[in-house]
This record gives C-alpha cells, structure tokens and sequence, in this order.
C-alpha cells in the first residue's frame, strides 16, 4: 500500500496508507497509553485514554482505531489531551479497585491523577464471585474493557457465555440471568482471565494462595468442586 | 420459579424465528405482552427460536428499559421527570400515585397490580405532564401501550384505570408547507394526503426522473438533517447511491428522545403518509429495497397510525413490488424500540434493528458505505423526510423562496415550558427567537423570561440579549446556541435552573450506553456534582471538576451524546457563574481567553 506522511509531536514519519496512530507513533517510539486495546481482540475505542489531537478534529481522536492520512497533524501531548487522559484515569480509580491493575498504575502515576479527586462518588463495588473450580470473578476490579466477552464471543472461542448487564455507569459482565458460570455454555478455556488487565478475572489457585491458603486446601476446594460440577 | 406455558410464545415466534436475530427486539416485545415480563425460560425460549445466544439476550434485555426481566405491575406507569413536565407539577403527581399505590419510584405493588417509574421525556413537552402507561391483562395475555397528556391533580383514576388522553397538539407558526394536516387530533387518511397534493412527488421521482435527478434537486434545495447533526441530505443519499454492494438500506430514525422535542411525533400522529412519501423518494435515489421505520417505544399513538397508513399506502399500490409501474420494489417495516435514548444515534439504531444492544459503533466507516447489517444505508429524521415531497413536487426553488442561503426552507420549533402556547411551530428559518416566542407562542408565563434551553438537554441557554438572534444554523452558531432538534424550551424568573440542571443531568447518567468511559463514568460523576450543586453543598474544587469531567465528555467521547452530555452544564456556568460560587468578573476573564476557557481549565489543572 503507498505510503502516507505525517507529523506525530511534530516528528514527520511515513507509515502505509490504513496504519492507525497507535502504530505510527509507536514505531517512532512515541508512547500512547492504552487500556482497552489488545492485539487480539477487535478493537473497539472505548477507554479513550489513547485520544490524541488531530489538526483540525472538532474533538480528540482514539489513536488504536484512527488511521493516519496524508498530512495529518497529530499532537500526542496538548493540554486537551492530558486533561481527558488524566480525568478519564480519576474517574475510573474512582469507580473501580485499581489495585492489581498493573498495567494502569503506571498511568496514574504519569498523568499525576488524583485518586481522591471524585472519592465521594459512587463506586462499583461488585461482591466476588467463587462459583467454578477454575476461576473467579471480582466486578469490582472490572474496568469494562470488553476483552473477555470478545474472546468469549467472536474473537476467539465462540462460547458466548457472558455479555453485560444494565447500562451506563451500572453496566456490568453478566451471565444470563446471572447464573454461575457452571451453568453457562462456558467451557472453562481460560482464554478471558488470560485477556483480563485488571485482576477481575483470576485463576482460583492464584486466589486461594492470595487469600492464604495452604496447598492442601488449594487441592481441596479445586477437586471437590470438579467433582461437584461432574456430578451436576 | 412459576411454570409458564411457553405454546403461545412458541405460535408468536413462529413468523419471526426465521429472520434470525434482527427479530430479537420485536420477539422481546411479543413476549413481554403475552407474559407482562420476560421471565428465564420466555427468554431462554426466544434466545432457541432465534438462534442468539442465552447471554446476549440477556445483556438485551438489561439494556432496554421498557423490557423487564422481574415481575412488574399489571400496569406499568412511567411518569416523565424532565423539564417541561417538572414545570408543571410531574413531581406532585408521581408522589400522589406513588401514595396511593403505597411504593416508592421503580417499584412494584405489592399486589402485583402497579410498577410506577420516573422516566425521561416523553416527547409530550408540549402537553406537560405526560405518563406513559403500558397495561397488561394476565386473563387474556395481551397487553396494550397508551399516552396520558396533561395529566391534572385529580386525574389519578384514570391513570390506574389505564384510560390515557393524547396530546391535542397545538400546531401554529407562519407557514404549512409540511405541518397543514397536523394538530387535528387524528391522523390524515391517504384521501386527505392527496387532496393537498401528496404523492406527487413518488410519482414525479419514480416515474419522471432518475436517481440522480432526485439527489442532485435535493442537494440543490439545501435540505440538511433535522435530527441534529445537519448533515446535507443529497450528499447523504448520494454516497448510499454510489457506494458499491447491496442490498441497500433505508432507515427512518423516529426514535425521538431528545427532551424538549416532539415535532417528530406531531408529524407521526398527523400526517404519516408525508413522511413515508419522503422515504419513498429517498429508498428509489439511492436504490434501497427495503425501508425500516424505527419509533421510539414510548410513541404507541405514532407507531399505530405509522402502521395504519403503510397499510393504506400498500393497498394503494406505493409499496410493495413494482410501484406505480416503475419497476422498483419496496418493502417496509416498522421497528419499535423499547426505551434507549441513544438508540436515536444513526449507529446505535442500526445496532439495535439487528437485535442487539444499542451501542453506537466507532466511525468511520459510515452508514452510507457500512450502515444497517454492514451495508450502504441511508438514515433520516422524520422532519427531515418530511420535507422532500414539497420539494420534488415543487423544486428546489421553490423550497428556497423561504429562509436564508444557507438554512433553506422551512423549520418546525418545539415550543414548551412557560409560555402561553407550548406547540409544534413552522416557520421559515431566519425568524427571530422573539417573533417565535412573543407573537407565535403567546409570551413568558409566570413572570420574566429568565432562559431559553436551546437544542434540547444537549443544548445551551439563551437569555433576554438573544432575542434579537435570528434561527438560522449560522446566527445560532455565531450566537453560542445549538440548532439541536429545534427544542426552544422556556424558564421564567422564578424557575431553579439548578433543579433544571440535575434532571439534564440525570436524563444523561440515565442514558449514556455504558460503552465508552469518559461518557459512562463523566455522565454519573457531572450528575453527582450537580446533585450538590442543587442543594447547595459544593465541596471545594467542584467547579474545577465540572469543567474537567465536561470538558472531557465532550473531546474524548465515542459518540454524539458524550460529546454534547456536558454541554448544558458548561453553558450553564458561563450564564450563572454564581449558581457554581463564581463571581461573574471571574467567568468574564475566562471567556475572553478564547476557546471555551480551556486554557484556565488547564491551568488549573496542574494542582
Ligand atoms: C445521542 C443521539 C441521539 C440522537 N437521536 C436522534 C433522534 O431521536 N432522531 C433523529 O432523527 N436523529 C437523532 N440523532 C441523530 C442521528 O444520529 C442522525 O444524525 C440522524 O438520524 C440523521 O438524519 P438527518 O440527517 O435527517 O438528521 C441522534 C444523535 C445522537 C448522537
Ligand atoms: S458517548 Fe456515551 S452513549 Fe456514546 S458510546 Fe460513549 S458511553 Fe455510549
Ligand atoms: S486504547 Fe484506544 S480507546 Fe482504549
Ligand atoms: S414529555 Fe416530559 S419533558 Fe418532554
């Protein structure tokens, strides 16, 4: 494909014709944060905290999905684009345990943001969920970044045995009817807690031995709950 | 868990289960009305008919307010909260029924008899305060949907008896060229429609003039969107034309939700043939077979005539195969939602016809190239639509002949709030917002003008030293004020904006799809900041967070309601910089910064 030529912070470089910004900028070593893109899952521009300014753009551009085009401006840094990035990072520490996220810390720590700055707003405080020998679930820590249900779905297993729950600020990963995940078409593949950021979704022996348990208790909880779902 | 006799499900099913998924909405409704709720084995049962998974209908379900998954009231009532209904006492009504009925919003009796709900406009701002009712009968297992308009103190036996009245629409302004057959309280036969010279227009178009010939009159009228966005209509239809790949697609959005706007449903209830002659005409420029019309849920009154007359119209030969002998074949369906306001937004509509959540998609690509199920689609408003008839039939000159080079043609303004004439108005563009709003609707009631909501809850606030601005795209862009939907909603002296501002704010926690962060998080972290604001209990540093959190929706959200969630709000603290616990001299020194005060608001932001 020919190529097109751009400025990224003022760097001119030159990528082929449909390379998104993400992907132009990285190759001249200009980082993006991102938190919902994945290589592997369709991308879907939802945490925008990659936006970036385009020359020109009545409002900032998502630079995993927005490809470059022939003379395009592109600001990586302006004052818009902190400003969205830092706000957008305040409210989800804000609404979320960000805790384990190891990924997302180092972006609270770059764009200086104020965990306390929206501490009097609600958050989503999900209880754990420990109903399959295999994985839990802890919404708590669920930054709705939509990998699970993409893997689960069309980006790789073709399972659908989660989608969300509700709308808005409520939205949640939902079962049909919430039913534990044993009575779900899942099919305990692992491929959603391998594409989870954040910890939400954790192998059960990681859990148990984070929690305190002993090997032979880990054995134990695992087994009797294999045995349970054979049963069932 | 009840057993439930799922024969009549499995007989109701039957015509949509071969559709595939794009059925999932009506087959929720269908089942909804036979069960009053969607309960786990109704649902599991439709997922198997329709071949989607058990998850996903359940993440439809949720999506959807109007589609229950617990047990709800044998008749639901749904009470608007928004401003216009709030003007004149919503509040007052929704307790006295939450009384008698002994619950609290969003609850069900404990008899099983009545769910009452707070819910967001209606689009009956002009006949305020509005419910909307939907009755189920468990002995006959069918349920029926009604409006209830102007609804008076003592009108409480008649909302628990279901017995709705609709809007008796005021219809006014200084011309009719498309409302002459609205406000009657009925809507026109295709005999009236004719009489006024309908149908001229798919004639001329589908027997005189080629595609092309339609687009390039309709590009030279100047036509451009009414839902918003004011997008040039030619070019629309012009790129669905081109664009290579079929079938094509043409849609008629009538999801109608924005608060503060009703036209779309005045022109519904009272002349649906005009609107489906303008679809018509529109499905023959870019080559599309097929039309679906998608209305709101909470419109029962416009989905029925809708319907009534694409049946008159079928009889009469302007649907269906070979169309007044032209050779073009056209269906037409009609698609109701069920409760999501950003179902309104072109992508999230055509997520929702193909049976899923109403999530807006990332453009581009754009409908015209990858609109409804992948393919070229053409999407129009119904004032929109509305229009193109006089046009073909009169040319676009003629259509020119009223407003300004750059706003052409007529405009319907929905009216409502304190004034003495709340209607649906037409006019030619270029009219200015006093004639509208002193000589056409009658004048401020209840005391001094104290603001304008312009544009709808996206929208922004005009004052006395706007009056004088003319309605045009480009006046209004020059004076700070959105076109929107055509929303001119009034507040006199003695009205709290900040009461205002919380039931804008709340319509957008409400309704924002959840997908992309800063608008799920920015719509309920603004809305608990105005929360505060309304009781007068600011924390430091809140005005600094409003302006983030609003600034942030509006750069970095994925679609159109982030992008404009914050608007009223940040106009709101340029207009009453003291409702915010600024002195106004502060907010001056902003404005003259340039560019909505960015530049302070990113000082500030180095804490
Ligand atoms: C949140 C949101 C809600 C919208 N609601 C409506 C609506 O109810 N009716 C409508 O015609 N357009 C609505 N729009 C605009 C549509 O996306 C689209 O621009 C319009 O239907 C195109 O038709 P037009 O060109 O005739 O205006 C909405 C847009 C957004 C972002
Ligand atoms: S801006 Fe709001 S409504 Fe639009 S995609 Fe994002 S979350 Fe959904
Ligand atoms: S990484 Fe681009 S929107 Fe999430
Ligand atoms: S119907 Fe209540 S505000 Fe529109």
């Amino acid at each position: 494909m020919a190529d097109v030529t751009l400025t990224i912070d003022g760097k001119a470089v030159s990528v082929p014709a449909g390379t998104t910004i993400l992907k132009a900028a990285q190759g001249i070593g200009e980082h993006v944060p991102t938190i919902c893109f994945h290589e592997h899952c369709t991308a879907n521009a939802l945490c925008r905290v990659c936006v970036v300014e385009v020359e020109g753009a009545r409002v900032l551009s998502p630079a995993c999905v927005a490809q470059v085009s022939e003379g395009m401006k592109v600001q990586t840094r302006s004052e818009r684009v902190q400003r969205s990035r830092r706000t957008i990072l305040e409210m989800l520490d804000s609404a979320v345990d960000l805790s384990e996220a190891e990924s997302i810390q180092p972006m609270l720590k770059e764009y200086a943001a104020d965990g306390e700055r929206f501490a009097d707003g609600a958050r989503r405080d999900h209880p754990l969920l420990d109903d399959n020998p295999m994985y839990i679930r802890d919404y708590a820590k669920c930054v709705l970044c939509w990998r699970c249900v993409q893997v689960c779905a069309d980006d790789a297993q073709y399972t659908y045995a989660i989608n969300f729950g509700k709308r808005g600020f409520e939205t949640s990963i939902a079962t049909f009817f919430d039913k534990p995940m044993p009575a779900t078409t899942c099919v305990f593949c692992g491929q959603c807690v391998g594409v989870c950021p954040t910890g939400a979704l954790k192998p059960k022996r990681e859990w148990l031995l984070q929690e305190g348990a002993t090997p032979d208790e880990i054995m134990q909880a695992t087994r009797a709950e294999r045995r349970r779902k054979r049963k069932a | 868990m009840p057993d439930f006799d799922l024969t009549p499900l499995r007989a109701a099913l039957a015509d949509l289960a071969p559709q595939g998924r794009t059925a999932l909405l009506p087959a929720l409704h269908a089942a909804q009305s036979l069960y009053g709720y969607l309960p786990e084995p109704v649902a599991a049962e439709v997922g198997r008919a329709l071949g989607v998974p058990l998850a996903d209908i359940h993440g439809v379900i949720d999506f959807y307010s109007m589609f229950y998954r617990e047990p709800a009231g044998n008749t639901i009532l749904r009470v608007c909260a928004d401003p216009a209904c709030a003007l004149r006492g919503a509040d007052s009504i929704l307790n006295a029924m939450c009384r008698r009925a002994k619950v609290m919003p969003g609850d069900t009796s404990f008899d099983g008899r009545y769910t009452i709900e707070r819910t967001t406009c209606l689009g009956l701002c002009n006949a305020a305060p509005a419910v909307n009712i939907t009755q189920y009968d468990p002995a006959t297992q069918t349920s029926g949907d009604i409006s209830f308009a102007r609804v008076a103190p003592d009108a409480l036996d008649d909302l628990f008896a279901a017995r709705g009245r609709g809007a008796d629409d005021f219809v006014g302004g200084d011309l009719n060229l498309i409302t002459v057959l609205c406000g009657r309280g009925r809507a026109a036969t295709l005999e009236e429609y004719e009489t006024v010279g309908g149908m001229q227009a798919a004639k001329r178009a589908l027997r005189k003039m080629t595609p092309q010939q339609v687009i390039d009159e309709v590009k030279q009228s100047g036509l451009v969107g009414m839902g918003g966005a004011a997008f040039p209509t030619g070019v629309k239809w012009e790129g669905a034309a081109k664009a290579p790949g079929g079938p094509k697609y043409f849609v008629v959005n009538a999801d109608e939700s924005e608060p503060g706007t009703f036209k779309d449903r005045v022109l519904m209830e009272g002349d649906p043939c005009r609107i489906i002659e303008g679809a018509i005409v529109g499905a023959y420029a870019i080559g599309a077979s097929k039309i679906y019309f998608y209305i709101r849920g909470e419109y029962p009154t416009a989905t029925e005539r809708v319907q009534s007359a694409i049946d008159e119209l079928r009889a009469a030969g302007y649907l269906g195969k070979n169309i007044l002998g032209s050779g073009f074949d056209l269906d037409i369906e009609v698609r109701r939602g069920a409760g999501a306001y950003i179902c309104g937004e072109e992508t999230a509509l055509f997520e929702s016809i193909e049976g899923k959540r109403g999530l807006p998609r990332v453009k581009p690509p754009f409908p015209v190239t990858h609109g409804l199920f992948g393919k070229p689609t053409a999407i129009n408003n119904v004032e929109t639509l509305s229009k193109v008839p006089y046009i073909i039939t009169h040319g676009a000159a003629a259509f020119r002949r009223y407003g300004t080079e750059k706003s052409a043609g007529p405009k319907l303004f929905c009216v409502s709030g304190d004034v003495a004439r709340p209607g649906v108005y037409e006019v030619p563009f270029g009219i200015t917002i006093r004639h509208l709003l002193d000589d056409l609707a009658g004048g401020v009631e209840g005391g001094k003008l104290q603001t304008i909501l312009f544009g709808g809850a996206a929208g922004a606030f005009a004052t006395e030293k706007d009056l004088d601005v003319r309605l045009t795209f480009e006046d209004l862009r020059a004076a700070g004020l959105p076109l929107g939907s055509g929303v001119v909603m009034v507040f006199n002296e003695t009205r709290d904006m900040r009461d205002m501002l919380l039931r804008l704010t709340k319509f957008f926690a409400h309704e924002s799809c959840g997908k992309c962060y800063p608008c799920q998080l920015g719509t309920q972290r603004q809305m608990e900041i105005i929360e505060r604001v309304r009781e007068g209990k600011m924390l430091p540093g809140d005005s600094e967070r409003l302006t983030d959190v609003g600034w942030t929706m509006t750069d970095a959200s994925l679609c159109g309601l982030g992008q404009t969630a914050a608007s009223a709000v940040l106009s709101a603290m340029k207009v009453w910089p003291e409702l915010f616990g600024k002195k106004k001299s502060e907010v001056r020194s902003r404005k003259s910064e340039g560019k909505g005060g960015k530049k302070v608001v990113a000082k500030k932001q180095k804490r």
